[in-house]
């Protein structure tokens, strides 16, 4: 399955993220980076392609989760 | 989406009012303190960044034109750029500058003469006489405005450059004041932990 994942070192929680996200899987937990609900996330890629700071990658999950 | 917008999806109207206003009267330009003051007191009091995720007009007005505009060409920024270095020097120039504004105000102050001129780019200066009609405050009340404004402008146009660029709202990356209180909230939340 595939899941999006937030590059701390780059993720400057502007947020561009969490209004893109049509499962809600996004939060920005005391303003620090972006955390990603692996539950929720459907791994559509939406918010990588908004985030300026290009910090999220879809990657595929070990699929016997 | 489908979620309906709320009231603070509309403040990028204020954004642009302000960049009218200076053109008629430099005094306006005061206005912009808010979006100095308000993200930092929410990050110091709340320790979250609410202002960029949801109240900033800068960025909403960046992803209005960049996005249903299209005035953007939705690439990556080079890395370089998107850098914790390039962020954290640029943050550093930014209040060097800024420092230099506020001793300008002070020279004004202690007596040296009102410049009406708004500085692009740090560098080019443009005669703005005609949006100073005298003032009822101190000369220095009206050199800070100018300085201010001039902050302001500059900024919106760095960031309507990298808009078009890359993608639109390339400048809350570098954007001094989420840097700023992205720090903030990484130091209010480590010492939270501890
Ligand atoms: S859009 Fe990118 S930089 Fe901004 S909060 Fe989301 S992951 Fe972080
Ligand atoms: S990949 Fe899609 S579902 Fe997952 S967090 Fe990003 S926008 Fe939400
Ligand atoms: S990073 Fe700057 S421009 Fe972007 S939302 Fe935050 S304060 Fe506004």
């Amino acid at each position: 399955m595939k899941k999006a994942f937030v590059n701390k070192k780059y993720c400057v929680a502007c947020g561009c993220c969490l209004t893109t996200c049509k499962m809600g899987a996004i939060t920005i937990p005391r303003g620090v980076y972006a955390v990603i609900d692996d539950v929720k996330c459907i791994g559509c890629g939406m918010c990588a392609k908004k985030c300026p700071a290009s910090a999220i990658t879809i990657k595929e999950t070990a699929t016997d989760e | 989406m489908n979620k309906s917008k709320k009231w603070y999806d509309y403040l990028w109207i204020f954004s642009a009012i302000y960049l009218v206003l200076g053109f008629f009267n430099i005094l306006f330009a005061w206005l912009g303190m808010i979006c100095f003051i308000t993200p930092l007191m929410i990050a110091i009091i709340k320790g979250n960044k609410a202002y960029c995720n949801k109240y900033c007009g800068r960025g909403q007005l960046f992803s209005l034109l960049g996005g249903r505009f299209g005035l953007s060409r939705k690439k990556d920024m080079p890395k370089w750029m998107r850098s914790p270095y390039f962020r954290y020097g640029f943050l550093i120039f930014f209040l060097t500058m800024f420092g230099i504004m506020i001793w300008n105000t002070y020279l004004v102050f202690v007596g040296a003469d009102l410049k009406q001129v708004v500085t692009l780019f740090w560098a080019f200066k443009l005669p703005w006489h005609w949006a100073y009609h005298g003032t009822l405050f101190a000369p220095w009340v009206a050199q800070f405005a100018f300085g201010f404004y001039s902050v302001m402008l500059t900024s919106t146009l760095i960031g309507f450059i990298t808009m078009i660029l890359f993608k639109p709202r390339s400048w809350c990356v570098y954007c001094p004041m989420g840097t700023m209180t992205q720090m903030v909230c990484k130091i209010k939340s480590h010492n939270k932990e501890n």
